[in-house]
């Protein structure tokens, strides 16, 4: 009894001829009303799917971008409880638009791993993607994840192989998020041909929607991914412009809100785009 | 190698890197393949006669092993009870135990093919020892290093400079051991093809608290025959200061087994253990959870945001431990104490008087949990310490404080 969000909205991008859209936002950044109201306004945006950072001290698969996101929400007092709330609250107007919860494992472990699983699933969320839960560690969460209707999202990098791919994708749900690169989100995209092969290399293996993340950062490039793509993630640049609309004293302004909704219309905007 | 006994505390990791419930593998998908081939090539290495042949020749023409067992007579006669001996660490090559893990590591980089070294340095020992082996076999070396400690541990920064290699500060968080261990992860990130990450101490995911701890397990192997051959028999007490815990694991595995023989970890105890933040004792003032790849002790607060941490010893400053400490902690064969910095600051001059060697802060730690221990035991038992480090690095800090104070 997954959640059904996910995949009712892949069939849908599937029948209008293009790729998904899914936007990264770090929740609580900078400060819980103004991130409640990016998020609220995210799908109207055009963002088809939302990743929610789960703000933690020490993100270690993160560049500098995303780093300080985290650090801003963490600042403000943002708490996993407030992500949940966030997400409880996004739900009463919005009952189609899937939630991922992106982030690391010990906040959860901190907050309880059954407690967790029942309050994000009650709150409206759809699935996880944590960085440091390798499929060496699938007892830890993925597993009790699954069984408490949660979708389990995997990265897959350029670091693996195929026989370690069947090995991943074993307990992956939802869909399959491919890294473009070995590196640290916030770095540029190299080698955009590259990520087509390994695109399809991974549906040799599975029939999951196959999302591509790292180094996407404007409409010409969610373009461009989203020919090999079923999905296309945009995080650092809209984490960024969120930095860029704060003033002197790194509090919100005015601006903030519309600089990150008129990117993700942008971004839209290239995903539909990337196969005509 | 030794024989296992299937009730011996000495079996641990299991083959998915655990202590009990502690350690894993806790990475990313991009760096796991890697330990996974480190994991490979370090089994092929460890029952292979040439590679320990080569690091035993380097531990004993290059490091100087094996160290020295030093009744500390004047200690002893001060403190009033337990006779209380020095391993002496402090005079490896480089001036501390670090160099027995960075020997066993850069073999391994070269057999595996690696051209390029990173580290992370809290105090800046683990970081010389680096750029040590990293010029001894001809590498390039880059070293993070918490922007706090590469001002308290100035000489060690130029010395690592010396050595040829790039020492990178790191601003993020308090700027120490913590945040530079987060950056060298960074760094792996992006560089799989070629590049080394060679762990400090016995923390990190599978399979590095294992690798690290056989390295530094030269120590207490080396404390046993030495023991034995000037008291006989084995020592009543071992006692060794915990960051991550390499020196006393290193101490502490040859002994796991013996009974009679008791251990103490002296964890950083700074402000004291009642002040908020203002220590770096994970096991005496934190709670499990999941960092660095490894579920350990770990000071964090409510929401599972992990803490900085404090003390005056930059080795000691990191909010984690390995996490063969932590399963030997809830197994309650090793009993981990709290030394504030003043109890270790004291300890440090006392020593520089009595037995005119000054220790590392570090080991400064060791040693005032040492003082506590020794005046209740009788004058026929044996403490042994391990004086993990030398104190150069320190005596700018040191001075701030005595003149400070
Ligand atoms: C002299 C000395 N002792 C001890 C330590 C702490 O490390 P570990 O607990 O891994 O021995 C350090 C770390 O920098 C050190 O320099």
């Amino acid at each position: 009894m997954k959640t059904e969000r996910i995949a009712k909205k892949f069939a849908r991008c599937a029948h209008e001829g293009r790729p998904a859209l899914i936007t990264f936002v770090s929740a609580g950044a900078p400060d819980l009303a103004t991130g409640s109201a990016i998020l609220q306004g995210l799908p109207a945006a055009g963002a088809d799917l939302i990743e929610l950072g789960m703000p933690f001290s020490d993100p270690m698969a993160d560049g500098l971008a995303i780093q300080l996101g985290g650090q801003r929400a963490l600042a403000d007092g943002h708490t996993l409880h407030t992500t949940l709330d966030m997400v409880k609250i996004f739900r009463q107007n919005d009952d189609t638009t899937p939630i991922i919860l992106m982030g690391y494992y010990n906040p959860i472990y901190a907050f309880g791993r059954e407690k967790f699983l029942a309050a994000a699933r009650e709150a409206g969320v759809d699935g996880l993607i944590i960085v440091d839960l390798p499929y060496e560690e699938d007892e830890e969460l993925c597993l009790p994840a699954l069984e408490a209707g949660l979708n389990f999202i995997r990265l897959t990098t350029p670091t693996t192989d195929d026989a370690r791919l069947e090995l991943v994708l074993q307990n992956t749900s939802g869909f399959v998020y491919y890294v473009s690169m070995t590196g640290v989100t916030g770095a540029a995209l190299s080698n955009t041909k590259a990520v087509g092969e390994a695109v399809t290399r991974i549906k040799i293996q599975t029939d999951l929607p196959v999302a591509v993340g790292f180094g996407i950062k404007t409409a010409d490039d969610a373009a461009l991914i989203g020919r090999y793509a079923d999905v296309v993630v945009v995080g650092t640049v809209l984490v960024n412009a969120v930095a860029d609309s704060l003033d002197s004293e790194g509090k919100a302004t005015p601006e903030t809100v519309s600089a990150v909704h008129d990117l993700v219309a942008s971004l839209a905007d290239g995903v539909r785009r990337a196969r005509t | 190698m030794n024989e296992q006994k299937t009730n011996s505390l000495r079996n641990g990791p299991t083959e998915e890197g655990r202590f009990g419930d502690f350690g894993g593998r806790f990475v990313a998908e991009t760096l796991m393949p890697l330990i996974r081939e480190l994991e490979e090539a370090y089994d092929a290495a460890k029952s292979d006669p040439a590679y320990i042949a080569q690091l035993s020749d380097l531990n004993t023409h290059y490091t100087g092993r094996p160290s020295p067992l030093y009744f500390a007579e004047r200690m002893s006669e001060h403190l009033g009870g337990a006779k209380v001996y020095f391993k002496r660490e402090e005079l490896n090559h480089t001036g501390s135990h670090k160099l027995n893990n960075c020997l066993g590591q850069i073999l391994l980089a070269k057999r595996m093919g690696k051209t390029r070294i990173i580290a992370e340095t809290g105090a800046g020992q683990h970081g010389v020892a680096t750029a040590t082996v990293c010029a001894r076999f001809g590498l390039p070396c880059v070293v993070y290093m918490g922007a706090t400690d590469v001002e308290r541990q100035a000489p060690n920064v130029f010395r690592m400079e010396l050595l040829g290699a790039k020492i990178v500060p790191v601003t993020a968080g308090a700027g120490t051991l913590k945040d530079a261990m987060n950056e060298a992860l960074r760094d792996w990130v992006a560089n799989v093809e070629d590049t080394y990450y060679l762990i400090g101490t016995a923390a990190g995911p599978h399979p590095y608290p294992a690798m690290v701890r056989d390295f530094q397990s030269v120590i207490g192997a080396e404390l046993r025959e030495q023991f034995d051959r000037i008291e006989g028999g084995t020592p009543d007490a071992l006692v060794a200061c915990i960051g991550g815990g390499s020196n006393a694991i290193g101490l502490f595995h040859e002994f796991l087994d013996d009974p009679n023989v008791k251990m103490y970890g002296a964890e950083a105890g700074g402000y004291g253990i009642d002040v908020d933040n203002g220590h770096a004792a994970s096991m005496t003032g934190g709670r499990p959870g999941v960092l660095h790849g490894n579920r350990t002790y770990l000071l964090q607060d409510e929401d599972g945001q992990i803490l900085e941490g404090d003390s005056i010893s930059a080795g000691l400053d990191y909010p984690g431990v390995g996490p063969e400490h932590s399963f030997l902690k809830d197994s309650g064969r090793v009993n981990y104490v709290p030394i504030t910095d003043s109890e270790a600051l004291e300890a440090f001059q006392l020593c520089a008087r009595l037995e005119g060697i000054l220790p590392a802060l570090e080991s400064a730690h060791g040693l005032a949990q040492v003082m506590k221990l020794a005046p209740t035991m009788d004058r026929d038992q044996t403490i042994v310490l391990c004086l993990s480090g030398r104190g150069d690095k320190d005596v700018d800090t040191v001075s701030q404080h005595i003149k400070g104070a």
